[in-house]
C-alpha cells in the first residue's frame, strides 16, 4: 500500500519487502522453534529417502549371487553411506525436528530458550549433510563403514607399506562431516537442556513433564557426554592421515583398538540416542489412543533415566572378538545385561497402558503398536548378542545387520512415522488420509519383516556383513533374495506415504485444534500453532493438563498425587 | 474392522513363511553355525540354543499379550472410557525382577561359555599344532613355524588335535572365522591375538574374513582341511619339499621361464627362489627389531607359490582351483581353467587386488597353468 515513511526516497510509494518478509526468507531468517522443527524433519526426510535409496541399491546387489549391479569400490561407498545417512542425517535430524517443534508446545513455553542457536543447529547440520553426501559428486564417498575403523581409513603411509588404505578423500569427508553434524547437535542438545530445565510452564514440575519430554532430555545429555568422544576419535583419525600422527599406527606405537574403544564410547550411547525420543513418542501415543493414561510413568521416565546412565558403560559389547580379556568380556556382558532391565521394564509398560483400554486404531496407533512388536524382537536378537561366547559366532554377520535394523526400523523408524501421523495435524492443520496411512503402515510392517527376518538366518548361517557379492553355492540365495524384495516392499510403503503427504497437503481435510482428544499442551492450541504457541500460558496441575481441562470432573490432579 | 481382519491372515501367512524357511533350509548351508564340528563351535553354539529357547518363551508370552490385548481392548460402538490407571507398584517390581532373573540366568551360562572358549582354556598338549594366520588384504596365508612351511589360502589341520592360531596382520583389521570349527577372533594389527579349536571330522570347512577389510572383503575366504594325523604328515612332508624343476624343453619349463621373467616381484616359488617366505610372521612385522618394512624379498606381497598345484583356491577363494579342466592342451582351456581365467585378467575376477600383470597371451597363459598346476 502506498505508505511513506520519514526518510523514505522511492517514488513508487510500495515498500519493497524486505528479505525476511519474503516466503523464502521467512523460513532461511526464523529463529521460531516451530518453523526450525518442520526444517528438520523434512530434512531429515530427505535424507530418508536418500539412506532408503541407498539401502535399495544395496539390495538391489545383494539380490542374487555374483551380483553385477556395481563394482565393489562403489558397493562400499554406498552401503558406508546408507549406515552415516540414516544415523546422522536421518535419525537424529527427525528426532531434533519432532524435538523442537513439539517440546516447547509441550511444555507450555513461547519457544526455545535460545532461538538463534536453535537457527545455527539446523543450518550446521544442512550444509553438513550436503557436504557428506557432496562426495558422490567426486566419487569418493566415505568407503570405509560408518563405524571408519583404524587403520583401515587411515592414508597408506598411516596403515603399513604400501596397503589398501583410504588415501583419497573419503574418510574426510566422512570425518568433517561428522564434526560439523556433531556441533550441531551439540548446540541443539544444550537448547532442549535449558529449555526443559528452565521454560516449563508454571505448575509443571519436572515430574509432571511429558514422557517425551523426559525422553529428549536424557537424549540430549546422551549426545553432550558421548559425541565429544566420537570427536576426538574423528580429529585424531584426520591428524593421523594429514598431519604425521600416530595415534592408530601400531608400527609407530600407536593402537588400532584405541579407534574403536573411542568410537564405541560415543556409538554405543548414540543407539540410545536414536531410540530414547522414540520411546518418548511411543509414550505419548499409546495412552492418547487407548483413552488411558500412561501406565507406570514414573517407572518409564526412571528406567530412561537408567538406560542414559547404563549406555555408557556397555561400549565394549561391540569388540568381544578383538581379543579383550576374558574378565572384561564378563564385565561387559554384564552391564549389557543390566541395560536389557530398564528396557524390558518399559516395554510391559506399554503394554500395560493399552490393557484395560479402548483402543482406536488410527494411523499413529497403528506404528506404536508396530512398534512394540517389531522393537521387543530387536530386544531380544540384542539380548543374544550379549550372550558372549554365540556372539563369536555371529558378530560382523548378518545376524547383527537384523538386530540394528529391527531396533533402528522396527523401533525408531516406526516411532517417527507414529509421530509424524499422530502430530502432522499439529504441523499443517489438515488429516492425513487415514486408508493410505494403513497400506503404509501395513506395506511397512510386512517389508520390514521379509526383509531383516531372513538376514537372522543368513548370518546364522554364516554370512559375513559388508560384502558387496557371494558365492551361490553356500545356501545363502534365497534368503537374500527374498530380503530384497522386502527392501522394495518398504520402497512401495514410502512412495505411498509421500504420496498420502501430497494428496494431504493438496487436497487434505482441515483439522480441528485437538483432533485426536489428546492430553497435552501441544493440542491446547490452534493447529499449526501461532509464533507465540499460547495466548496465555497454561497453569498445570497434573501429567495431563489438558485432559484436566477438557473433563474437570475426573481431572487427574483430584484423584492421583504426583 | 476389516482391514484389520484381512491383515491378520496376512500376518499368518508371512509367519507360516518364515518360520517354514528356517527349518527347509537348515540343513544346505556349509558355512551354517549350527552344523558344529568341534568343541569351540559346539560350546558357542549350544548358547545359541539357550538364549533361542529363552528368546522364544519371552516373544510367545510378550506378544501374546500384546496382540490379546489388542482385540480384547479394541474400541467397539458404544463402549464406555475405560477406567483412568496410573499405575500399579507390585506389577511393576514383578516385572523388573521377572526379567533382572531370567537376564542373570542367561548371563550365567553366557560367562561360563566365555571361560570354555578362552585362550587360557586352550587344552595344549605335544600334539598341538600352531599356525600363524596373516591376513593379507585379501587373501589369509598360513605359516607353520615348526615346519617352516608358508602356504595360502588353505588350512590343513589333523583331525582330533588342538590347533593353536597366532593371528597376525600388518595392514589393516581382519578377522578369523570359521563357522563350523570357531567364532571369530580379529587380526589386529599390533595384537598377537590368538585363538584354538579342535575339529572332530575329517572334511573341509569354510573360513572366512568377518571384519570390513577394505574392497574385496567379500572375497577373503579360505577352507579348513582336516585330514587324519597320516594325511597331515604326508601334506607336511610334501610341502616341506622345493618345487620339482620341470623337464626342460616342455611346457611347464616355459611357464617356469616366464614365471621368473614376471612373477618374482610378488611372488615366490621355493627351489627357484629360496630366499621368499622364511617367516612371514617375523619378518613382515614392522613393529619387531629386524623387520624391514619395504623388504619385498622376505616378505613378498603375494603368496607362496611353491605347491599351487596341490590347493585347492585361487586368490581368497574367489575361484576354485579346478586342475581337472586344467589340461593345457586342451582348446577349451580359457574357458574351463580357472586359473587361466584368473591369469589372463585378475582384475576383472576380483576388483581392485594387487595382482597388476600386463595382459598375457593364451600361449603364456598356457605355459604358466603348465607350470603351476604341476607344483604339486
Amino acid at each position: 500500500m502506498a505508505t511513506r515513511t520519514v526518510g523514505e526516497t522511492t517514488t513508487i510509494g510500495v515498500r519493497r519487502k524486505s528479505f525476511s518478509e519474503t516466503y523464502i526468507g521467512e523460513w532461511i531468517t526464523t529463529v521460531d522453534h516451530k518453523k526450525i522443527g518442520l526444517m528438520y524433519l523434512i530434512t531429515g526426510i530427505f535424507f530418508f529417502l536418500v539412506g532408503g535409496m541407498e539401502a535399495l541399491l544395496i539390495r538391489t546387489q545383494l539380490a542374487l549371487p555374483d551380483g553385477k549391479v556395481m563394482d565393489p569400490e562403489t558397493y562400499n561407498q554406498i552401503f558406508t553411506m546408507h549406515g552415516t545417512t540414516m544415523i546422522f542425517l536421518f535419525v537424529i535430524p527427525t528426532l531434533a525436528g519432532f524435538g523442537n517443534y513439539i517440546v516447547p508446545l509441550m511444555i507450555g513455553a513461547r519457544d526455545m530458550a535460545f532461538p538463534r542457536l536453535n537457527a545455527f543447529g539446523y543450518w550446521l547440520l544442512l550444509f553438513g549433510g550436503i557436504f557428506m553426501q557432496s562426495s558422490f559428486i567426486f566419487h569418493a564417498a566415505p568407503n570405509g563403514g560408518w563405524f571408519m575403523y583404524a587403520p583401515l581409513n587411515e592414508t597408506a603411509a598411516g596403515c603399513g607399506h604400501g596397503f589398501q588404505c583410504t588415501p583419497g578423500m573419503n574418510a574426510d569427508f566422512w570425518i568433517l562431516g561428522t564434526t560439523l553434524l556433531g556441533i550441531s547437535s551439540i548446540a541443539g542438545s544444550l537448547n532442549f537442556v535449558v529449555t526443559i530445565f528452565k521454560l516449563r510452564a508454571p505448575g509443571m514440575s519436572i515430574n509432571r513433564m511429558p514422557l517425551f519430554s523426559w525422553m529428549i532430555l536424557v537424549m540430549s545429555f546422551l549426545l553432550l557426554f558421548a559425541l565429544p568422544s566420537l570427536t576426538v576419535a574423528s580429529i585424531l583419525l584426520l591428524l593421523d592421515r594429514h598431519m604425521g600422527t600416530h595415534f592408530y599406527q601400531y608400527a609407530q606405537g600407536g593402537d588400532p583398538l584405541l579407534w574403536q574403544h573411542l568410537f564405541w564410547s560415543f556409538g554405543h550411547p548414540e543407539v540410545y540416542i536414536l531410540i530414547l525420543p522414540a520411546f518418548g513418542m511411543i509414550s505419548e501415543i499409546l495412552p492418547v489412543f487407548s483413552r488411558k493414561p500412561i501406565f507406570g510413568y514414573t517407572f518409564i521416565a526412571w528406567s530412561g533415566v537408567a538406560i542414559g546412565f547404563l549406555s555408557f558403560t556397555v561400549w565394549a559389547h561391540h569388540m568381544f572378538a578383538v581379543g579383550l580379556p576374558s574378565i572384561a568380556q564378563a564385565f561387559f556382558a554384564t552391564s549389557t545385561t543390566l541395560i536389557a532391565i530398564p528396557t524390558a521394564v518399559k516395554i510391559f509398560n506399554w503394554i500395560w497402558t493399552v490393557v484395560g483400554g479402548k483402543i482406536s486404531f488410527r494411523a499413529p496407533m497403528l506404528f506404536a503398536l508396530g512398534f512394540i512388536a517389531m522393537f521387543l524382537i530387536g530386544g531380544l536378537n540384542g539380548a543374544a548378542l550379549a550372550v558372549v561366547p554365540f556372539d563369536y559366532q555371529i558378530t560382523d554377520s548378518y545376524f547383527v545387520v537384523a538386530h540394528i535394523h529391527y531396533v533402528l526400523f522396527g523401533g525408531t523408524a516406526l516411532a517417527v512415522f507414529a509421530g509424524l501421523y499422530y502430530w502432522f495435524p499439529k504441523f499443517t492443520g489438515k488429516m492425513m488420509n487415514e486408508k493410505l496411512a494403513k497400506w503404509h503402515f501395513w506395506l511397512t510392517f510386512i517389508g520390514l519383516n521379509l526383509t531383516f527376518f531372513p538376514m537372522h538366518l543368513l548370518g546364522i548361517f554364516g554370512m559375513p556383513r559388508r560384502v558387496y557379492t557371494y558365492p551361490a553355492n553356500l545356501g545363502w540365495n534365497d534368503l537374500n533374495l527374498m530380503a530384497s524384495i522386502g527392501a522394495f516392499v518398504i520402497g512401495i510403503s514410502v512412495v505411498v506415504f509421500l504420496i498420502n503427504f501430497v494428496i494431504t497437503m493438496k487436497y487434505g481435510e482441515k483439522a480441528s485444534d485437538d483432533p485426536w482428544d489428546a492430553f497435552t499442551l501441544e493440542w491446547d492450541t490452534t493447529s499449526p500453532p501461532k509464533p507465540y504457541n499460547f495466548l496465555e500460558i497454561p497453569i498445570v496441575r497434573s501429567r495431563r493438563p489438558f485432559y484436566d481441562k477438557k473433563y474437570p470432573e475426573t481431572a487427574d490432579w483430584k484423584s492421583v498425587v504426583h | 474392522m476389516p482391514v484389520f481382519r484381512r491383515t491378520k491372515r496376512w500376518l499368518v501367512l508371512l509367519t507360516i513363511l518364515l518360520m517354514s524357511s528356517i527349518f527347509l533350509t537348515a540343513c544346505n548351508e556349509p558355512a551354517s553355525i549350527l552344523n558344529t564340528q568341534g568343541p569351540v563351535a559346539s560350546d558357542e553354539t549350544y548358547l545359541f540354543w539357550v538364549i533361542l529357547v529363552v528368546a522364544s518363551i519371552v516373544f510367545v508370552v510378550v506378544e501374546g499379550i500384546l496382540l490379546f490385548a489388542i482385540f480384547r481392548y479394541r474400541e467397539r460402538p458404544g463402549m464406555p472410557n475405560p477406567r483412568q490407571i496410573h499405575g500399579n507398584m507390585k506389577l511393576e517390581l514383578a516385572w523388573t525382577a521377572v526379567p533382572t532373573v531370567v537376564l542373570f540366568i542367561v548371563l550365567f551360562f553366557t560367562i561360563r561359555g566365555v571361560l570354555q572358549v578362552a585362550p587360557e582354556a586352550e587344552p595344549a598338549s605335544a600334539n598341538t599344532v600352531e599356525v600363524t594366520a596373516v591376513g593379507h588384504q585379501w587373501w589369509w596365508e598360513f605359516h607353520y613355524d615348526k615346519y617352516n612351511i608358508t602356504t595360502a589360502d588353505s588350512l590343513h589341520v589333523p583331525v582330533g588335535t588342538d590347533i593353536h592360531v597366532n593371528l597376525f596382520s600388518n595392514n589393516v583389521i581382519h578377522s578369523f572365522w570359521v563357522p563350523q570349527l570357531t567364532g571369530k577372533t580379529d587380526v589386529i594389527p599390533g595384537h598377537n591375538n590368538t585363538k584354538w579349536f579342535i575339529a572332530n571330522k575329517v572334511g573341509t570347512y569354510i573360513g572366512e574374513c568377518a571384519e570390513y577389510c577394505g574392497t574385496q572383503h567379500a572375497n577373503m575366504r579360505f577352507n579348513v582341511i582336516v585330514e587324519t594325523p597320516d594325511q597331515f604328515q604326508t601334506w607336511i612332508s610334501a610341502q616341506q619339499k622345493a618345487a620339482v624343476a620341470p623337464a626342460p624343453g616342455s611346457l611347464a619349463a616355459q611357464g617356469q621361464a616366464l614365471f621368473k621373467q614376471q612373477c618374482t616381484t610378488c611372488h615366490g616359488i621355493i627351489g627357484v627362489d629360496a630366499t621368499k617366505y622364511v617367516n612371514t610372521a617375523v619378518v613382515c612385522n614392522d613393529a619387531l627389531p629386524g623387520s624391514s618394512p619395504n623388504n619385498t624379498t622376505n616378505c613378498p606381497l603375494g603368496p607362496n607359490l611353491t605347491h599351487f598345484g596341490s590347493r585347492d583356491l585361487i586368490a581368497g577363494g574367489v575361484l576354485t582351483n579346478n586342475k581337472d579342466q586344467c589340461n593345457p592342451n586342451s582348446p577349451d582351456l580359457m574357458q574351463t581353467c580357472n586359473l587361466a581365467k584368473w591369469l589372463q585378467d585378475p582384475q576383472a575376477v576380483k576388483p581392485g587386488n594387487d595382482m597388476a600383470i600386463g595382459q598375457l597371451s593364451n600361449d603364456q597363459i598356457k605355459s604358466l597353468v603348465a607350470y603351476l598346476e604341476s607344483l604339486q
